[in-house]
């Protein structure tokens, strides 16, 4: 195996070309990805889970019952499943609010069964699965954070150049993403500067806010850093920011999925395996 | 080569734990529930260990809730406390006993005339909402004073007067969340005698912790060396019941 990494293999001499196999992926990079594939798996799940035994969010210090919910989703008199933000209400009977399981009963829930872990009600069993693998998030992330600063991926790969963050340069590159149109050659090898700011914002704001919102849910975690609760807003503040990144994560997991479609699903899931990616050949 | 080889060992290392990790929690039970249990454990010693004594963030009235919402039992079915209840709690009272030195009893009367600690916090519900309201009560630590725990006292039990389906509440908490400063046993709530929706005539404020917790309606305080023998073993009503975390700072 050869020790070439992208940030080396941009200034060899010989500079590959495209139909070329090359070292892609790190191995920090390859083993944090599928970490996070089955943690974020569970984390999602469990996490509607527990949504679910209060499906209210609210802003400020405190939030209950008698108080004004910005967001809710539950089950009217009529028996319609309904989705409330503001005051705008959407009916989303079947899937979100009221829906049959798999034994063909209807449940008044918020998220179906097919989307909890567990898939039967139980916010005990939710709590240990999420409480557990939220320390394999946070350990995984620190890790790949510290690891990634260590070999100069988060700023030789990751962060945005000068040239790259002018508005000329990203509007082009909307332009290339929206006509389907990806680099080929040696120029694969880098990544443009949407695909940056879409992993940068994974890396240092979403998953960070996610487990720093988590715990500023932790009555024993307020006590020691009551700051946490000052940087959210409050407890019910922090518990929706978690709620709105957690749909942030899922939209990049979303695109993130529909570009290794596009661009080849077995050469990019190889290069997030073995770390060998084939170049795309140039168009000529 | 020696570079090569330590490569592929961290490769072949790290890519055996996700697989066989993930094969284990799909596969096995067992595995399933020993990983689940690590996390409880995880968070109470990180707490310990980086909060021990910290103090529960405290509000001022205007950050109150205007409506703080009963949950749980709001209504205790026993003859017993309905006698007592209809008494205004005359004749009741909190017995302290167990692994104590000097066993006591305590009137309402007499728990009001102690010296109060009046403190302004959140309470959060393991659903997931949180209220906020004024407490005034005896620090638990000033009635362990009364009593003096024998040294192999681990944990107080919280014995209640209330029930679900003849199961007793009850709840524990262990001697660093017992002698902490914030933890009380509320009588008065936002300056008035404590309602009998949110627990009179006695209820723990425990506030570093969930709100099953939050035992109320208490009528016994036991100093024990272990929680195996009380209840179903495991520390509490609905810990027991349906399996929530002894420890609930979290």
């Amino acid at each position: 195996m050869s020790l070439t990494n992208p940030a080396t293999m941009a200034t060899t001499a010989a500079a590959p070309k495209g139909g070329d196999l090359v070292d892609r992926h790190r191995l920090s990079t390859r083993l944090w990805h599928w970490t996070n594939v089955v943690t974020f798996v569970i984390m999602l799940m469990s996490g509607l889970m527990i949504f679910n035994a209060h499906p209210r969010l609210y802003w400020g210090a405190y939030g209950a019952n008698p108080d004004y919910a910005w967001l809710q989703i539950g089950a009217t008199q009529a028996n319609t499943g309904f989705v409330r933000v503001g005051s705008v209400t959407a009916d989303t009977t079947g899937i979100l609010g009221r829906w049959t399981d798999g034994d063909g009963q209807v449940r008044n829930r918020a998220f179906p069964s097919w989307a909890t872990l567990p898939a039967s009600y139980n916010l005990a069993l939710a709590r240990r699965w999420h409480l557990t693998f939220a320390w394999v998030f946070a350990v995984g992330l620190a890790a790949y954070l510290i690891r990634s600063l260590a070999n100069r991926h988060l700023t030789r790969d990751l962060l945005p150049t000068a040239e790259e963050i002018r508005p000329a340069h990203i509007w082009a590159d909307i332009k290339h993403h929206a006509k389907l149109q990806f680099p080929t050659g040696v120029a694969a090898l880098r990544y443009n500067v949407l695909q940056k700011f879409a992993y940068l914002s994974v890396l240092i704001a979403l998953i960070p806010g996610m487990i720093l919102t988590g715990s500023t849910m932790s009555p024993g975690l307020n006590a020691a850093m009551p700051w946490l609760l000052d940087l959210f807003g409050g407890r019910q503040s922090a518990r929706s920011l978690h709620f709105i990144f957690a749909i942030g994560l899922v939209g990049f997991i979303v695109i993130h999925l529909a570009m290794v479609l596009l661009a080849g699903p077995f050469n990019e899931v190889r290069s997030m395996i073995t770390g060998r990616y084939r170049l795309p050949k140039e168009k000529i | 080569m020696s570079l090569l080889t330590r490569r592929s060992v961290l490769t072949g290392l790290g890519f055996s734990t996700i697989i066989g990790t993930t094969a284990g929690l799909v596969l096995s039970p067992s595995f399933r529930d020993l990983i689940l249990g690590s996390g409880e454990k995880l968070a109470y010693q990180t707490h310990r260990l980086i909060g021990r004594n910290a103090l529960a963030p405290e509000f001022t009235e205007s950050q109150m809730s205007p409506d703080f919402r009963t949950n749980g039992n709001t209504m205790p079915a026993s003859a017993d406390y309905q006698r007592h209840m209809e008494t205004d709690f005359a004749n009741w009272q909190l017995q302290v006993d167990g692994l104590v030195a000097t066993p006591k009893t305590f009137s309402l009367s007499a728990l009001k005339a102690l010296p109060a600690r009046t403190q302004i916090t959140r309470h959060d519900c393991v659903e997931g909402w949180s209220a906020i309201g004024k407490w005034t009560g005896v620090p638990l630590s000033a009635l362990l004073a009364q009593v003096s725990l024998l040294p192999t006292a681990r944990y107080l039990v919280l014995h209640c007067a209330d029930d679900f389906s003849g199961n007793a509440y009850y709840e524990s908490i262990d001697l660093v969340d017992a002698f902490h400063p914030q933890t009380i046993l509320a009588h008065t709530m936002n300056d008035t005698p404590l309602s009998v929706g949110h627990g009179a005539p006695l209820r723990l404020r425990v506030e570093r912790q969930l709100g099953y917790k939050q035992a109320k309606y208490i009528m016994r305080i036991e100093a024990t060396a272990s929680l195996a023998k009380i209840g179903l073993g495991k520390g509490g009503f609905w810990e027991d019941q349906i399996g929530y975390d002894w420890y609930a700072g979290i």
